[in-house]
Formats: structure tokens, C-alpha cells, sequence
């Protein structure tokens, strides 16, 4: 018995460091980053800098740090400190441009929101059209039609002529 | 008067113009500077831009200052550029003689991991000094587009040749020896 609790006691000395290593060490990875980071000479985030040399070291840097069990704000310093504050791919992680970084997402919402309304208006003034379109239509078959059952002055006579001829 | 536009496909022009000129505006701005190019090409000498940078190692800064009167070959390049490799020796060797006629190689690594570099130059043996030029603005303000590129730089501090792409013995020996000679 004695030995079995040994034994266990054993293996859980073993097993202490390895749990703390990795409750010590964050979890991030490589795709986690670099979509947040930019290849500083293709100027396009890291994610889609695949061939560029430049961007094959920035990679294997970025696993290095992710090895020493960095952080994945540690690894943006450490990038920033390689490659200058324009390596961080997402407006505000610069922190001193406020104006640039509000009209970052400022000028699409406004794009989209006028695209939006665009297309609305657009939509009413089509609907009215075709309504106005369909009305007028409406109006002018009925007036031909009226036109077509109306006999002309001849024909009236004609027809009275006929009905005369006719009468039992 | 007749209407010639309704208010709407005016804003629809209006948006698809500014769209067009932030375009050729982000295109513009990508393109490199050219204009020590162009003087070179009407044979005439500008003055090279300002540069002051982090040492490569060590701390501290350096800069084109600190070789005022002196021919600079002044060699942009990084770890991660393989025709920089081809030319590292070519420039080592040229370093000796620019010291020994009043002269040196002056590299910027730019955009590049610092290990990296320092493993590079421990691998090539280059002694000259080196700066780094982190985030590209010293590439931008020599018109730097490609790595590597190598600007010789006159005793008065006037751009005097550039090769843009790996340099060769003919190249220095063509625009680098007689500057060194003229002392």
C-alpha cells in the first residue's frame, strides 16, 4: 500500500511542473496573430502574404515567440518592436492616430448605410413608376375597349336596320 | 430648365468619382519616389536625404552625419533577400578599400527581424557598420521598392550613382573607385 502511494505521489511530482508549464504558458497561435499583423513589404495582412520571403520570416518569428509561450499582445509588441507600430494591422492597436482610427470604420459604415438608402430609394421610385405605368395602362385599355363596342354611325343604322328585319 | 440628372444618380456619380480618386490617389502613393533618379539621369547630383537610425546593435544611433566628407556606399538590404546574399561578400571586400581611401559601406536592414540579421552578417563576416531601419521610412525617403538597392554617396553628401538591385565589381568600379581616388 505503502509503495502505491509512493508510486502515485511520484507521478504527481512529475506531472505538477508539466500542468503548471502550461497553465503558465497562453495559448495562441500562428492564424490567431496574423490575421491582426501586417507583412510590412507586401503592405496586406499576414494571412494572405503566403510566397513573399518577407513574410515567410515574419511567420517563423512569430512560431518562435508562440514557443517561448508569449502572449498574444507580448508577440504584437515584439512585432512592433522588429517592424514599427505600422506591423499592426488593426486600427486602434497603434493608439496614436484617434482620427484615422474612428474613420477606419466611420467610412464604411457611411458607405454602406448611403449604398442602403440608395438602393431603397430606388426601389420606391421603381415601385411608383411601375404603379403609375400600370394605372395609366389600366385607363387607356379601358377607353379602347369602350371605343372598340361603340358602334360607329353607319354601322348603328345598319345594325337597327338589321334588328328591324328581323323582329318576329 | 430642363433637369439633365436626377438627385440620385448625381449621388451615384458623385460616390463612384471620389471612389476612382482614392484609388488613383492609394496607387499614387504607393509608387516610389523617383526623383533622385531623375536628376541622376539629367547628370545632376541632390543632395542625400537626412538619415539618422538605430544602431543594428549595440544602441544609440547613427547616420550619414556621422561620415560627413567621406565617400558612403550606402547598402539597403535585409536577412530575408536572397539577392542581398549575392552581394554581401562583393561589399565586404569593397569595405576595405573604401576605409583605406577615406570611405565606408554604410547597410540599413530594413523591415527585418534583428536575430536574423545578426545572424546574417556573422555568417557573410561583414564589418562595416549597420543601422535598422524598422519600419521602411528611410527605404521611402530614398525610394527604396525592392531590397537590395545601394546609393554612392560624394565627399559633399550629393548622391552620385545608384544601383537598384544587387550591386557588381563593374558597378564599383565604375562609380565608387574614382570618388575615392578624387580625395
Amino acid at each position: 500500500m505503502r509503495r502505491a502511494i509512493a508510486a502515485l505521489a511520484a507521478l504527481l511530482a512529475l506531472g505538477a511542473p508539466a500542468g503548471a508549464f502550461a497553465a503558465d504558458c497562453p495559448r495562441t497561435s500562428l492564424g490567431d496573430i496574423e490575421d491582426e499583423v501586417m507583412c510590412p513589404v507586401c503592405g496586406t495582412p499576414l494571412e494572405l502574404a503566403t510566397e513573399a520571403p518577407q513574410a515567410q520570416r515574419e511567420r517563423a518569428y512569430i512560431e518562435e515567440l508562440i514557443a517561448d509561450c508569449r502572449s498574444k499582445d507580448e508577440i504584437k509588441t515584439a512585432l512592433v518592436g522588429q517592424f514599427g507600430d505600422s506591423v499592426l494591422a488593426l486600427p486602434g492597436d497603434e493608439g496614436d492616430d484617434d482620427l484615422g482610427d474612428v474613420l477606419v470604420y466611420a467610412i464604411p459604415a457611411l458607405a454602406l448605410l448611403m449604398a442602403a438608402g440608395g438602393l431603397a430609394l430606388a426601389a420606391l421610385r421603381w415601385r411608383g413608376a411601375r404603379e403609375a405605368g400600370g394605372a395609366a395602362e389600366v385607363e387607356g385599355a379601358t377607353d379602347a375597349a369602350t371605343a372598340a363596342e361603340r358602334p360607329s354611325g353607319a354601322a348603328s343604322a345598319r345594325l337597327e336596320a338589321d334588328i328591324e328585319r328581323y323582329e318576329l | 430648365m430642363r433637369r439633365v440628372l436626377s438627385p440620385l444618380p448625381l449621388a451615384v456619380l458623385c460616390a463612384v468619382a471620389a471612389l476612382v480618386a482614392l484609388l488613383v490617389y492609394g496607387v499614387a502613393q504607393s509608387e516610389p519616389d523617383r526623383d533622385i533618379d531623375d536628376a541622376l539621369a539629367r547628370g545632376e547630383r541632390e543632395p542625400a536625404p537626412a538619415l539618422t537610425l538605430p544602431q543594428l546593435e549595440g544602441g544609440g544611433r547613427g547616420g550619414l552625419a556621422d561620415y560627413r566628407g567621406q565617400v558612403v556606399v550606402l547598402n539597403f538590404w535585409a536577412s530575408w533577400c536572397k539577392p542581398c546574399r549575392e552581394e554581401s561578400p562583393l561589399l565586404e571586400k569593397w569595405q576595405k578599400r573604401t576605409a583605406a581611401g577615406g570611405g565606408t559601406v554604410l547597410g540599413v536592414d530594413a523591415l527585418d527581424v534583428t536575430g536574423d540579421a545578426l545572424d546574417f552578417i556573422g555568417e557573410y563576416g561583414l564589418s562595416y557598420p549597420m543601422l535598422k531601419d524598422r519600419d521602411g521610412e528611410a527605404m521611402a525617403s530614398y525610394g527604396v521598392a525592392q531590397l537590395p538597392e545601394t546609393f554612392v554617396i560624394d565627399r559633399r553628401g550629393r548622391i552620385a550613382a545608384i544601383r537598384r538591385g544587387p550591386v557588381d565589381e563593374a558597378f564599383m568600379r565604375a562609380e565608387v573607385a574614382p570618388l575615392l581616388e578624387g580625395s
